[in-house]
């Protein structure tokens, strides 16, 4: 019961959604359909999963005082005035926009833009010419930034004046991400889909079971 | 002096970073730009569409990626309301919707296009697979009022579309794997052309979908919104941000060969 | 309330600047607030744009008589309210039922999309530039290109189908990497290698542009409304 019928519920609509997809049948395509349209409506539902996570783990840090604790009242008031606004009113509501314009957007754009100073410091003080591996991984970096901007193109042409690529930085850039990154990025792609499909056979069979979670 | 220089405090190279973006930005520097193949192909690709064409456009992004993504947004709207190409929005993303629906009325409001008209925004629906797959079928079973909650029926740009048939092409203007998914499950399934603009992050992995043609088209990052500006001719943040962006470029080159400079020689010191 | 809110959006960017200095209450207060307002704004469009117009408004339709098919959607429905059962230690296991569900669709509509958009295409463009190679010495091809453009074609084709067997090898972890094969994954890293170091390249312009926006909004913005 606890394990055996999502066993059976995920084969189902495993089979279901392969077999639907080959055939041209009125009544497969309308299985297929439904099956998506009921798999729309469930999708929402996972939010919870999140939320009820979040809540807990700050209303644990508030009940045993763990460092910080007191910021976790924080994130409860965020979340509870969002909620308390967009709820009963949607979200085009006038006062939940200005939350989300003036309080949302400039945190989320900060917090990311942060990593711009820790790549440049990382950047000087790890990013060495150790190896052959290190190496190459370092002068594709160089030739790439020089070519993603248009001051590259100046700074390219003092280097390379002795030879004939000059005015080339963005095409050298472009060579790289169209040759060899692409051959990279092909070989990885073709092996994370091979791992993809195999682990959904697996699934589907019942073999991979990870998702059902501990317990009995 | 290099056991110092190896061990710079790194706030030093935040401040030199704060400077290198500090500085341009109040001088405000201007240097060409170059088109790419990969924009240069989206542009014709929209180029070549005829009046009354249909594009759907993706704002698959949220705050952490719209200063390289919204630029691009602009410059392809624009185009298209330039041209008469009718514009369906719609996000995979949930904390992109306002942000969508504020960015389409700006330009609208600028090119006087009309809600229901010119453009549609239909909002966000949860489920990545599932609303691509579900629109595949008709778009009415996804979405069945549009963000401000006119129904399909009602609005005289949805009259002859009901799917993926009658889009022109996709432009999925992307911060997350949402382009690959558009890709496996709307081009595959159901033949829908696809272009992206994806950020920094992604450019690299999207080549290999660029070769094959299951991408029409890319813009990548920045540089990408500001070739697309050149092409439209507007000048906007692409073009600011991509010559401001030069400098820290400049400036973290700089670091890493002086940063080895510093290393290889303390080394040889050592031994 | 508009100038307000550029000084509510301007302190707390500082706020989360303040941690290049150190960590410190202002940037942690400012990274909490953060993450309950991206929830709740997560949870009222999950509602609004989600439970409402897929779930809600079918049932309301049926029950007002409007239209009937909204009934069947009860069935997902009640799979999409077992989540709730996360709520209760002692029912968790009933969330098994919608997870499995989804695990089940997802795996099953992946095989066939995956398979043909990553492994038939991305096979295909490894291929094709050889017929293009073989109809342009055949001279069949419809347009003839110039022997310069060709040459470097010629590399490129060749190129790739190195790279890309090469990086397969690199991860193919079911043989013991010897000989041969460890020359192969070898070649495969110095590929990976490149690829890195152009995704490396990307990623700091992209980054940087984040930064480029936020002093913008402090300079032009903020302080632009100040004087």
């Amino acid at each position: 019961m606890k394990r055996l019928i999502p066993l059976v519920l995920c084969f189902i609509f495993g089979i279901v959604m392969i077999a639907t997809q080959f055939s041209p049948h009125p009544i497969s395509k309308r299985v297929y359909e439904e099956v998506v349209n009921g798999a729309l409506i469930i999708s929402p539902f996972a939010l919870v999963l999140a939320t009820v996570t979040l809540i807990q783990t700050h209303a644990t840090r508030i009940l045993r005082r763990s460092d910080h604790w007191q910021y976790s009242f924080v994130v409860f008031a965020g979340l509870i005035t969002m909620v308390v606004i967009g709820v009963p009113f949607g979200p085009k509501n006038t006062v939940f926009e200005w939350l989300y314009n003036n309080v949302q957007v400039p945190m989320d754009a900060t917090m990311f833009s942060l990593l711009a100073f820790f790549i440049a410091s990382a950047a000087y003080r790890a990013f060495r010419a150790r190896t052959t591996e290190a190496t190459l991984l370092l002068v594709t970096a160089l030739i790439v930034m020089l070519g993603n901007v248009p001051v590259g193109n100046l700074v390219w042409n003092k280097l390379m004046s002795w030879t004939p690529w000059v005015d080339q930085a963005s095409a050298a850039r472009e060579w790289i991400l169209y040759n060899p990154n692409l051959s990279a990025r092909r070989g990885i792609i073709l092996g994370v889909s091979l791992g993809v499909i195999s682990q959904s056979v697996r699934i589907i069979l019942g073999i991979e079971r990870s998702y059902l979670g501990g317990g009995d | 002096m290099l056991t110092k220089l190896v061990s710079m405090d790194r706030r030093i190279v935040f401040i030199l970073v704060a400077l290198a973006v500090i500085i341009p930005m109040l001088v405000n520097v201007n240097l060409p730009v170059s088109t790419s193949a990969p924009t240069q192909k989206l542009y014709d690709f929209v180029e070549a569409l005829p009046k009354g064409s249909t594009i759907m456009l993706a704002f698959d992004y949220g705050p952490s990626s719209f200063p390289e993504l919204s630029p691009m947004a602009k410059a392809l709207l624009k185009q298209c309301f330039d041209k008469d190409i009718g514009v369906v929005a719609l996000t995979l993303v949930d904390d992109g919707t306002t942000l969508a629906s504020t960015l389409i009325e700006e330009v609208a409001a600028e090119k006087n296009a009309e809600n229901g008209e010119d453009f549609v925004f239909l909002g966000f629906r949860p489920g990545i697979t599932q609303v691509i797959l579900g629109m595949g079928t008709e778009i009415k079973s996804v979405f069945d009022t549009d963000y401000y909650g006119k129904k399909l029926d009602e609005i005289p740009m949805m009259e002859n579309i009901t799917n993926y048939d009658q889009i022109d092409l996709l432009v999925d203007l992307a911060s997350s794997n949402t382009t690959e998914a558009w890709i496996i499950y709307a081009n595959v399934q159901y033949n829908l052309k696809i272009a992206a603009g994806v950020t920094g992050v992604m450019v690299s992995q999207m080549f290999p979908y660029l070769q094959t043609g299951q991408l029409n088209g890319l813009m990548s990052g920045i540089l990408g919104a500001a070739e697309y500006e050149n092409l439209v001719e507007v000048q906007d943040k692409g073009m600011q941000y991509i010559n401001v962006n030069s400098f820290v470029h400049i400036l973290i080159v700089l670091l890493v060969i002086i940063g080895n400079i510093a290393y290889f020689t303390q080394r040889k010191r050592e031994e | 309330m508009q100038v307000f809110g550029i000084w509510v959006a301007a302190f707390l960017t500082l706020c989360i600047y303040s941690f290049l200095y150190q960590d410190n209450p202002l940037y942690r207060f400012a990274e909490h607030l953060f993450v309950g307002i991206s929830v709740g704004y997560g949870i009222v469009l999950s509602i609004h744009e989600g439970f409402i117009p897929l779930a809600w408004n079918p049932i309301w339709a049926s029950l007002t008589g409007d239209s009937l098919s909204g009934l069947w959607k009860l069935i997902p429905i009640f799979f999409g309210l077992l989540f709730f059962a996360r709520l209760s230690p002692r029912h968790t296991w009933l969330i098994r039922y919608p997870i499995a569900i989804l695990i089940g669709f997802g795996a099953g509509i992946a095989i066939p999309n995956v398979l043909r958009a990553n492994i038939f295409e991305q096979t295909r463009g490894t291929i094709e530039p050889f017929s293009v190679i073989h109809s342009q010495t055949t001279g069949t091809a419809v347009e003839v290109m110039p022997s310069g453009e060709f040459t470097v074609f010629i590399i490129g084709a060749v190129l790739m189908v190195i790279g890309v067997i090469c990086t397969l090898t690199y991860f193919f972890f079911s043989v013991e990497h010897r000989g041969p094969i460890s020359w192969l994954s070898k070649v495969g890293i110095c590929f990976l290698m490149v690829g890195f170091g152009s995704a490396f390249g990307n990623t700091v312009m992209g980054r940087v542009t984040l930064l480029i926006q936020r002093v913008d909004f402090l300079l032009n913005t903020w302080i632009g409304s100040i004087f």
